[in-house]
């Protein structure tokens, strides 16, 4: 517990601002050097002084992200352990990318609530008086998860990995019988067989492991990027979903000048909105920034909601702008449906499936019903990658599943380098107990159960 | 009439595989020590299967020796078969197992405690505790005498409030119509200890005979045994086969037609069987799908008749004993000698004692054996000889000896019972064990006799040979560490075991890493020194081959002891301590564990609650060092 190399984003997260990753523990310096590109190792570093380097994905030996890291070793450092912070300026992504990097590392694991305070507490670096808070944190942000843990228990994904964990503790009972029972007639345990089992839960893993992303987005919403020519509706439409009036609607073209982004949930899924400033060239500085983030947010974006204009026929804009996004999941809203028709529709279909365009009129509150309808089938019926919903979203989830996966592989290595197979048990009850802690499972006697059930054993 | 008999260290109620341990190991380290049995003839009996040792349990008989305890030697001196088994497995789960003469290995037994100075034998059965002020001061017999000692270890075996069922006859008794214990039972309760009902069972026995082995397997010994003792170098002993045979069809037929006969489904036996060796009613109801089970066949002494039947466990009743014996392949005309049985018994739930395998209610009383919900000689032995050093550490004045999970299959066994307790009769299995590559036959004496040693249970003459022994491992070691070859040297020995042919010269150490190549295939190239034993060199090869693996559990070892080495004080309360949870607030305060290690394994018990209970902990030292200041 101690022992361990413990990391967090230990910063709030926000678009384009300097995120913080904080590294405590035995291994901070050693394992963030690993990974960390620059004229100075770290490890040769001098306590709190500061490095400019890149973060390295070992894997691909690509640069993950440009940063500063500055190391300050035990005892003098926050929790008292040696501690690695690493400043990462390029928004979400890449933040989580270095941390995904850092958490790859052998004994590295995501910090716990409140779990730098406790243990700077546990190593008497903060005062006693903390002692009361630091527990109150503990025990909150621990009941918290407790909650979210059993909701994740009773969902199909506790199901699904608990069939996994069958798998694994299923061969590791037939291992464990081989071992503890070699005179009886029980089937030999071969490299086969535990090859075979090995794969088949890896398939299951790399499947689970493909709905990350997936996940991701439900947990965070859809990232929606309203776009469309100035004033065709694009600031009505989001105040309509979010009901309330966050950004300036006036009827200038150019007065969204800045990215705004709303939280709404719209038949229970999560959308994320970006209003996007006008897209279109402009001379304006103000609003050139404008516009340069709203091609970035549109990049970003996992769903693009095209607004047209009813009234007006299909601009030169317009098409420029189909043309860049009609590969996305796109759904064109044709507003101002209370005016006279100047579109021609049956242009649009040339960039956009028919089912995915919706008629509104934002000024009447006509329509919405068929837009929510519409973003429903596009996120069920697949077409946002996601005909399932079973999603491992969490970040430690993702690494405990892919570490697992690690330990399977291990296995079947071993099995081809002629390792016995008490040996290769250790590979497989690592994956075994990785997939429990998903689940907040004690190991405790559940193996020696599957054993006594799984085989009929006895003198 | 009572009386006041002699005042003694220690006292061991029990003569069976724990209490003989526990008396050899008390008295050899210099305590007065008194070994009280219902009957002598049955010191050290095997009431079971004619064997010890197998995986995890010989592991255990390895440890018991490698700390100065006597099962090894004693199964070395009287076996009639001796096999290692799992050798086409690695080598942590390489494990010797032996078929014992039953009464010469009693007989044997019975002697060395006879001999052995400062260690009383004496027939008479106790019936209660003399405990003062919560400290045990004695015991008192049936007879009226009452011996006086600082402290006491129980090994009451299946003998406590014993119960033989066999279909629809139930009778008092011990082990093989032995009398039973019952009135002690009573005052363990009276003394504040809690206690379960507990079954264990034995199969029928038959006369050799009467059996047609043409119909069986033959299942020989190895040609050139192991021993289990560190101290063994040779022996002269005979060897006898086992056979093996199954049930037939018919076998399963007449257990399913005489199932309403069955204690174990009639509802008359109340006590809770261990999973592991269940009755062959047992295996047939819940395994319906298997066609057949072995039976194996073992002889149980060179010089009896007897064959003990392994494979048909069972408490129905006579008449369909016979027949489901004449119902297996070369049984058709078998002659039961005894009948096979169940047997219920006091245990004490075993979270009511300390590592050290004290109890917490009454100081200075230990227990060990199949009293504390254990099954098997082996658990037994080890137990004993821990519960014995630990009663004459006290008398001593000296801390106890608490065996750490990544230590040995003793600290395993001893930390589940007490930090988890047991919910049917505990067999260890070399699953239980986390560090399993660390817990290997073959290093025993690497991880025990230092330690037995210290202690006083190891001579010197032995300590010196052991540490000669690590000398040489560690010599060749670094030998094959420095030692070049170049390619004309190798490749051709390279290509007959079908490895790569290496290209540049290259240390040695770097071709025995390799899976397929042996430290005899090496030998051939660099010889060894001539002081080098197959054991020596069986240590070596073991360690070099799996050096990243141990590594890796060694690393885990290291996290383990961290947290073992973080102490409890033993005045806490778990009232004062805010923020834990409801459950794993009343475990902790039943269980009271000496380190957070053990906190985090006690069933629910959370990370949360550990993580509150350390914070707890370093607020409590700095206001006790603040107020001692």
């Amino acid at each position: 517990m101690i022992m361990d190399t413990i990391a967090a984003i230990s910063t709030a997260v926000g678009e384009g601002g300097i995120a913080i990753i904080r590294v405590s523990g035995p291994d901070a310096i050693a394992g963030t050097s690993s990974v960390f590109r620059s004229r100075i190792k770290l490890n040769e570093a001098e306590s709190h002084t500061i490095h400019y380097g890149h973060i390295v994905d070992p894997k691909t030996d690509e640069a993950v992200e440009e940063v500063l890291v500055s190391v300050m070793r035990g005892p003098r450092s926050f929790t008292a352990e040696d501690v690695v912070e690493i400043n990462a300026h390029g928004g979400v992504i890449a933040v989580k990318n270095v941390l995904d990097v850092i958490l790859q590392l052998d004994g590295f694991r995501t910090a716990e609530p409140g779990e730098f305070t406790k243990r700077a507490f546990l190593n008497g670096r903060i005062d006693l008086m903390q002692a009361e808070a630091v527990i109150d944190l503990i025990r909150s942000k621990s009941d918290r998860a407790f909650s979210v843990a059993r909701k994740q228990a009773e969902g199909k994904l506790s199901k699904q990995i608990k069939t996994l964990r069958q798998t694994v503790i299923e061969l590791l009972a037939h291992i464990e019988v081989n071992i503890d029972y070699p005179e009886h007639d029980v089937e030999e345990m071969t490299s086969a067989f535990i090859r075979d089992q090995c794969s088949s839960a890896i398939t299951e893993m790399d499947r689970l492991l493909k709905t990350a992303n997936e996940g991701k987005i439900l947990r965070e919403g859809i990232l929606t990027a309203i776009v469309g020519r100035p004033n065709v509706g694009k600031s009505s439409l989001m105040n309509v979903l979010s009901q309330e009036n966050k950004a300036i609607v006036t009827d200038i073209p150019g007065t969204t000048r800045d990215v705004i982004e709303q939280y709404v949930t719209l038949n229970g899924i999560p959308l994320r909105l970006l209003d996007t400033a006008g897209i279109r060239d402009t001379n304006d500085v103000v609003e050139k920034i404008g516009v340069e983030r709203s091609r970035s947010a549109l990049e970003e974006a996992d769903l693009v909601l095209f607004v047209l204009n009813y009234n007006e026929p299909l601009h030169e804009d317009d098409y420029e702008l189909l043309k860049t996004v009609q590969h996305r999941n796109i759904i064109a809203i044709i507003n101002k449906t209370d005016l006279p028709r100047a579109l021609n529709i049956d242009e649009v279909e040339r960039f956009v499936p028919r089912d995915a365009i919706v008629h509104m009129s934002v000024a009447l509150d006509q329509g919405l019903e068929g837009l929510e309808s519409t973003i429903t089938d596009m996120f069920f019926e697949g077409q946002l990658e996601s005909g399932d919903l079973t999603y491992v979203s969490n970040a430690r989830h993702i690494s405990l599943l892919k570490r697992a996966r690690q330990s399977l592989v291990d296995a079947i290595e071993a099995t081809h380098m002629g390792i016995p197979i008490d040996v290769i048990q250790i590979d497989v009850r690592q994956a075994w107990e990785s997939l429990g802690e998903i689940l907040g499972d004690e190991a405790g006697d559940s193996l020696i159960d599957q054993i006594f059930s799984q085989f009929c054993l006895g003198k | 009439m009572s009386y006041e008999g002699k005042e003694y260290d220690v006292i061991v109620v029990g003569a069976g595989h724990a209490g003989c341990e526990s008396a050899l190991a008390a008295a050899r380290m210099g305590c007065d020590t008194l070994l009280l049995t219902i009957n002598l003839d049955m010191v050290a009996f095997m009431p079971c299967n004619p064997s010890i040792g197998g995986p995890a349990k010989g592991h255990v008989v390895r440890e018991i020796d490698a700390l100065g305890g006597e099962m090894g030697r004693n199964i070395d001196k009287t076996f009639i078969q001796m096999r290692m088994l799992n050798t086409g497995k690695g080598p942590a789960v390489h494990a010797l197992r032996a078929q014992a003469d039953k009464v010469s290995y009693q007989h044997t037994m019975k002697k060395t405690i006879e001999t052995t100075p400062g260690l009383v034998l004496r027939q008479g059965m106790v019936e209660e505790l003399v405990v003062e002020d919560g400290k045990i001061v004695g015991v008192l017999t049936q007879t009226g005498a009452t011996y006086r000692a600082k402290t006491v270890i129980i090994t009451t075996g299946t003998y406590l409030r014993g119960k033989i069922i066999m279909g629809e006859l139930m009778y008092e008794s011990g082990p093989n119509n032995q009398q039973p214990s019952v009135r002690l039972s009573a005052s363990l309760k009276q003394h504040g200890l809690e206690l379960v009902r507990f079954k264990t069972g034995t199969p029928p026995r038959v006369h050799r005979d009467s059996i047609d082995f043409s119909k069986t397997e033959v299942q020989p010994g190895d040609e050139n045994p192991k021993f289990f003792s560190y101290e063994t170098k040779s022996s002269k002993n005979q060897q006898l086969p086992c056979w093996l045979t199954y049930t037939s069809e018919q076998t399963h037929q007449i257990i399913n037609e005489n199932l309403h006969r069955a204690p174990m489904f009639s509802g008359a036996i109340e006590g809770t069987g261990a999973r592991y060796c269940p009755s062959i009613e047992d295996k047939i109801v819940r395994f319906s799908d298997k066609p057949k089970h072995q039976v194996f066949l073992e002889p149980e002494g060179a010089n009896t008749s007897e064959y003990y039947v392994q494979g048909l466990s069972t408490s129905m009743p006579e008449d369909v004993q016979l027949k489901i014996v004449r119902s297996v392949p070369g049984l058709e005309n078998a002659e039961i000698m005894r009948n096979g049985y169940a047997i219920e018994y006091d245990a004490i739930i075993p979270t009511q004692l300390w590592p050290s395998l004290e109890t917490k209610a009454i100081d200075g009383l230990f227990t060990a054996g199949q009293i504390n919900g254990t099954s098997g000689y082996e658990e037994a032995a080890a137990q004993g000889i821990i519960a014995g050093i630990n009663a004459a550490r006290k008398v001593q004045g000296k801390e106890s000896v608490i065996i750490s999970r990544s230590q040995g299959y003793i600290g395993v066994m001893i930390d589940d019972l007490v930090t988890k307790g047991t919910n049917d009769p505990y067999r260890l299995l070399t699953s239980r064990a986390e560090y399993r590559l660390l817990l290997r036959h073959d290093n025993a004496d690497v991880r025990f006799t230092p330690l037995g040693h210290e202690i006083g249970l190891i001579s010197e003459e032995r300590y010196a040979d052991f540490e000669r022994k690590q000398k040489l491992v560690e010599e060749d070691i670094e030998r094959l560490r420095t030692t070049k070859v170049k390619p004309d040297d190798v490749n051709d020995m390279l290509k007959a075991a079908d490895s790569a042919p290496i290209e540049h010269g290259t240390d040695v150490l770097s071709l025995l890493r390799r899976p397929e190549i042996t430290y005899a295939m090496i030998e051939t190239i660099v010889p060894c020194s001539d002081e080098m034993t197959e054991e020596m060199k069986e240590q070596v090869e073991i360690q070099l081959k799996y050096a990243g693996y141990i590594e890796k559990q060694l690393l885990q070892v290291e996290r383990l002891n961290k947290m073992e080495k973080k102490r409890i004080p033993d005045d806490i309360d778990y009232n004062d301590v805010s923020g834990i949870a409801f459950e794993a607030r009343e475990k902790l305060g039943l269980i009271r564990p000496l380190s957070i290690g053990q906190a985090s394994r006690i069933g629910g018990v959370t990370p949360a609650d550990i993580s509150i209970l350390l914070v707890y902990l370093e607020h409590y030292n700095r206001v006790k060092a603040a107020r001692a200041n």
